[in-house]
């Protein structure tokens, strides 16, 4: 969607024409002003000194960053060794986020796929339905699914009730239930672009592929793939980008031991244990991974728009 | 026929997207229901009541959570008028003034509270107004909100905008109307339903802010998200579910305003089918 809109800029209606710097400048003021410059605040403060409880000291340092990657130890005068507390916490979150990006797939090209092949109206209610939980908010998604699987919840009240488990399932503060509720929060962002591509798809294509003899799946799997792949990725990066920053689901789901980024990155500016510098570097680290992604799917996307 | 009709068919789709919708609708129906639930233990079901939903307005909690209520519709409200208005002359800019310097990098600007993960606009926003002297409160809100809400109002607004032809700016023009007058009583009539639907949507996504708010909010300010993460900390009691299943409702309604105001806006002159 996003895509069109930008292409469409093209378009050849100038009835403003001269005026387009000043009709933008609130925008760029107000995102320039309260976005880009807060967040190149933090990428300085990453190079600053700690100050304790919260602030910084304006001395260069790399001490942040120095935390981030290594254990120099108790003193800070043992040769360094590789800190591994906060990279298995963003390797955790990379994991939660792919596993949920996954599940999301797993679930919603079916989905989107099935609901594209319907005839209009039931389409637009079929489309429609899986829109409104999107817009429900995302806290109570949240606390609705913690409600639902925690230990004494109406899931485990159920499933010992039919007789399929002896004794409640651990799902509440596991892994899993963080890949869960990041699953929920973002299934329907798999399913909207994918049914945009697959919309736009042509029958033809898999009716040429019929007529030469394609299996079904062998066409699904030779012909539709590549052609809706543009979807497929632009769903992967809606769902693993939020996934991976994500707070609410890994803290309210999730318990002590499931940390992610998010959390690490909230500790540093709320509470005690407050270091900015280190928080900073962190959200910096988050920020780049995040960039990097996004720089991926705009070359992925530009080769696609020369084919 | 048949047969080409059934390469849309492939086995086991359909109950995967009956899968899907279940998965995304369980929870909050279950939530919904056990909202009424007649019983302290929560869990076990008790029988059908609405003293939850009498508890959220007149319990102890309820001043409490009517303050939250109302902050969170002030600031929605305003966030999503400024939005969309940033976002309608955004839109004009983006759409109807040809090349301009920065076009381009205007429209990452506009994308880029989309792509910034919220935990780091959230603390980067804490931190820059603590370091440009701006008291937490109201105003801090506020200004977080809007800058979120601008891409969300920008995508309706714009994709309407791109549907309406260059013709009747055009005619407008030609019996001598100025720019202004061809704004207001020829492109923004015809962008109604858009604006209407990129206001909605800015203001669902600043009633559903956590995250953000959480951060930029001074001590005692309280949106009812907020309010509703500092009363489940001490665990899941039914009135959460009440004020829950309310929200809840509130958010379905205004999707759907705003679904059917997109549907209607098919109808008037566009050049959809071009």
């Amino acid at each position: 969607m996003a895509a069109d809109i930008s292409s469409g800029g093209s378009s050849t209606i100038t009835t403003y024409q001269g005026q387009g710097a000043r009709m933008m400048l609130p925008a760029w003021v107000i995102i320039g002003f309260f976005l880009v410059l807060p967040v190149g605040m933090m990428l300085v403060y990453s190079f600053l000194t700690k100050e304790f409880r919260g602030g910084v000291i304006w001395d260069f340092s790399l001490a942040a960053y120095d935390q981030f990657f290594f254990d120099r130890g108790l003193f800070g005068d043992e040769p360094p060794k590789i800190e591994w507390t906060y990279i298995t916490i963003f390797w955790r979150s990379i994991w939660q986020a792919a596993v949920a990006t996954v599940l999301c797939l797993l679930i919603g090209f079916p989905t989107a796929w099935f609901i594209a092949t319907r005839a209009g109206p039931a389409r637009s209610i079929w489309l429609f339905a899986i829109t409104i939980p999107y817009w429900v908010n995302l806290l109570i998604r949240t606390i609705s699914m913690k409600f639902l699987i925690r230990d004494n919840g109406p899931l485990n009240e159920f499933l010992l009730a039919i007789g399929v488990i002896g004794e409640p399932i651990g799902l509440i503060n596991t892994n899993f239930a963080v890949q869960l509720g990041l699953f929920y929060s973002y299934l329907p962002f798999m399913v909207l672009p994918i049914y945009a591509s697959v919309e736009r798809y042509n029958m033809a294509y898999s009716e040429a592929a019929a007529d030469l003899y394609a299996s079904k799946w062998a066409a699904l799997r030779f012909v539709v793939l590549p052609i809706v792949k543009p979807g497929i990725i632009a769903g992967c990066i809606l769902v693993f980008v939020p996934s991976l920053g994500a707070f609410l689901a890994p803290d309210l789901l999730g318990g002590a031991k499931n940390f992610m980024i998010g959390s690490l990155i909230e500790e540093q500016f709320k509470g005690n244990a407050g270091n900015w510098p280190f928080g900073a570097a962190a959200s910096m680290i988050l920020l780049s991974m995040v960039l990097v992604v996004l720089a991926f799917y705009a070359r992925a996307q530009t080769k696609a728009g020369d084919r | 026929m048949a047969a080409r009709l059934d390469l849309r068919r492939f086995p086991g789709f359909l109950p995967i997207t009956w899968l899907c919708l279940v998965l995304l609708y369980a929870p909050l129906i279950v939530v919904m229901v056990y909202s009424f639930n007649d019983s302290n233990s929560v869990t076990l079901w008790g029988g059908f009541t609405l003293r939850w939903y009498v508890e959220v307005f007149t319990g102890p909690e309820a001043p409490k959570f009517k303050a939250a209520a109302l902050n969170s519709l002030a600031i929605a409200i305003s966030a999503a008028i400024v939005a969309t208005t940033i976002a309608t002359a955004a839109a004009t800019a983006m759409l109807r003034s040809g090349q301009f310097r920065g076009k381009s990098v205007s429209f990452v600007l506009i994308n880029l509270p989309l792509m910034v993960p919220e935990i780091v606009t959230a603390v980067a926003s804490l931190v820059f107004f603590s370091a440009i002297g701006f008291q937490a409160g109201y105003l801090t809100i506020l200004v977080a909100h809007i800058v979120f809400c601008i891409p969300f109002a920008y995508l309706p607004i714009a994709a309407r905008m791109q549907g309406i032809e260059g013709a009747y700016e055009q005619a407008a023009q030609d019996l001598y109307a100025t720019k202004w007058q061809t704004f207001r009583l020829i492109l923004l009539p015809l962008m109604a339903p858009g604006i209407m639907s990129g206001f909605l949507l800015a203001f669902i996504i600043s009633l559903d802010d956590f995250i953000i708010t959480n951060f930029v909010k001074g001590a005692g300010i309280e949106t009812l998200p907020t309010a509703i993460f500092g009363s489940v900390k001490q665990g899941i009691k039914p009135n959460i579910m009440a004020i829950s299943t309310l929200l809840l409702l509130v958010s379905v309604v205004l999707v759907t305003v705003s679904y059917l105001l997109g549907r209607k806006g098919q109808t008037t002159p566009t050049n959809k089918g071009t």
